[in-house]
């Protein structure tokens, strides 16, 4: 069934994408930063984004967590509206409600990670599944040590982030967006900030996310090695628009657009 | 030139004593108004909706620009036209607190500005309710930044009690006066009202900065 504008209300059968983008624009006063995105991520994959500084990349990652509203188009998870919601028979803009109840699907982790620092590396993992989910204390601490563990961050989980290094507190943000059990988890050049020698402790926890886990991820990176060695996909953005996009190999082996081997020999000369 | 009297200074000791509590229950009662209101200030302007923001930003722009004393003959003596008798003690709470309501609401805005936009960005992560994310994430890192100047209304609104002595609140000033005016004597009562002030004024400063530095320690800041 399409809404009037020609959106579906909500996207269904077998190869329903976790997540779709549908004619996708956003701009910033008079600069459009994303004009008609359509980008669909199946169940599962590992999809990066790459591209030079104000192609858009991180706002693809910021409407999807709803940080950002769009200006135009649909964005469905798991099949459903997620900016928009059915209302007889149309979409209407999402309310706080209908926004709550999606986003639960989705977790974000940052390039400064943002973590709490009045709580503890644990309380930072616990306080989602406790407030939001309603879990008890102690469900959330065993799913919150059980995911520190996983990160390799469980002997520091009673610090507070100031006394932890960039590396570490990425490591436990990671674990406190995942104790949320997103179904979605983006990746917002969470390297960035980082000093080099920690970057691999970061990237690690990731790439055993990849392997072990059947997440469907979304990564903007500016790290060309770790995309290619763990995406399915990468996207190139250029100007607001996909430019490029296909299996890492491809798109570093055999670049087809001019734009693409440009950014690609730029970023190899200042390695 | 100087004869001051000892036994004069016990005599009136006790009437300053009481008066002494009555300007702490005025200090405290309008501090716990206004840290109450002043939240309340402080969050309605940053709602939504656009005519309850300029109402009260306007409100407390108006509270801030005229002095309190206006404000407390305003309550005391306007309010009956309007039907609205109050005590002494109700007019000087209420005026008093509303005063510093609005003062406060700067001190927590400039708080709650001061956390970074990735904390929220962090608990909408998460899904956190509105109320969530002030309640769990932003007030508390919000305080450590207004405390001091928390703690500086504290003692400004112990000074400022005095100005309820001329709608006829029995606080220290007001109590010196009568003293004074029945026993044609004011260097004693007035010298001791400043000392008393002096001696709950400097500990409750020192006082504050402690609990500053503890409160800093605790949310590990």
């Amino acid at each position: 069934m399409l809404d009037h504008t020609g959106f579906p209300l909500e996207i269904t059968g077998e190869t329903t994408p976790m997540v779709s983008f549908r004619k996708v624009r956003k701009s910033y006063g008079a600069l459009t930063v994303l004009k008609n995105l359509d980008l669909d991520i199946a169940e599962g994959e590992m999809v990066s984004i790459i591209g030079p500084s104000g192609s858009g990349k991180t706002t693809v990652l910021r409407m999807l967590m709803t940080l950002e509203q769009i200006d135009d188009g649909v964005i469905y998870v798991d099949g459903q509206p997620l900016t928009h919601m059915p209302k007889q028979g149309r979409l209407v803009r999402a309310n706080e409600r209908h926004l709550r109840n999606r986003r639960a699907d989705i977790g974000m982790c940052f390039q400064h990670f943002n973590l709490f620092p009045h709580m503890t590396a644990l309380e930072n993992c616990m306080e989602g599944p406790v407030q939001v989910l309603g879990l008890s204390k102690a469900e959330a601490r065993d799913r919150s040590e059980e995911l520190l563990e996983l990160v390799g961050m469980i002997s520091k989980k009673d610090q507070r982030p100031s006394r932890l290094s960039g590396g570490q507190q990425q490591r436990v943000a990671i674990a406190r967006a995942l104790a949320m059990r997103p179904k979605v988890m983006l990746f917002d050049e969470v390297t960035s900030a980082l000093d080099p020698e920690v970057i691999g402790e970061v990237t690690n926890v990731i790439r055993k996310l990849v392997s072990e886990h059947n997440l469907t991820m979304l990564m903007v990176t500016h790290q060309m090695g770790f995309a290619r060695d763990i995406s399915d996909r990468v996207c190139f953005f250029y100007g607001g628009k996909i430019e490029e996009q296909g299996p890492p190999a491809e798109l570093f082996g055999n670049p087809q657009r001019e734009r693409t081997q440009q950014f690609l020999s730029a970023v190899r000369e200042a390695v | 030139m100087f004869d001051w009297k000892w036994d004069f200074v016990w005599e009136i000791l006790p009437r300053l004593l009481v008066a002494t509590g009555n300007t702490l229950l005025a200090a405290g009662a309008g501090y716990a108004i206004a840290l109450v209101l002043g939240l309340v200030f402080a969050l309605a302007q940053r709602t939504p909706y656009r005519a309850l923001t300029f109402v009260v930003r306007e409100f407390v722009e108006f509270i801030r620009s005229t002095p309190l004393l206006l404000q407390i003959f305003f309550v005391f003596y306007v309010g009956p036209q309007f039907g609205l008798r109050l005590s002494p003690w109700t007019s000087g709470m209420i005026a008093i607190g509303l005063h510093y309501a609005c003062y406060l609401s700067e001190v927590y805005r400039g708080g709650i500005e001061s956390v970074p936009r990735g904390q929220w960005e962090a608990a909408t992560a998460l899904n956190m309710t509105i109320t969530q994310k002030y309640r769990r994430v932003i007030i508390p890192q919000a305080i450590p930044t207004a405390l001091s100047g928390m703690g500086n209304y504290l003692v400004g609104i112990l000074k400022d009690t005095p100005m309820l002595s001329v709608i006829g609140v029995a606080e220290l000033i007001h109590v010196a006066n009568s003293i004074g005016s029945e026993h044609y004597r004011f260097l004693e009562p007035i010298t001791m009202v400043g000392i008393i002030f002096l001696a709950i004024s400097l500990p409750a400063a020192g006082l504050i900065r402690l609990f500053e530095g503890r409160v800093r320690r605790k949310l590990g800041l």
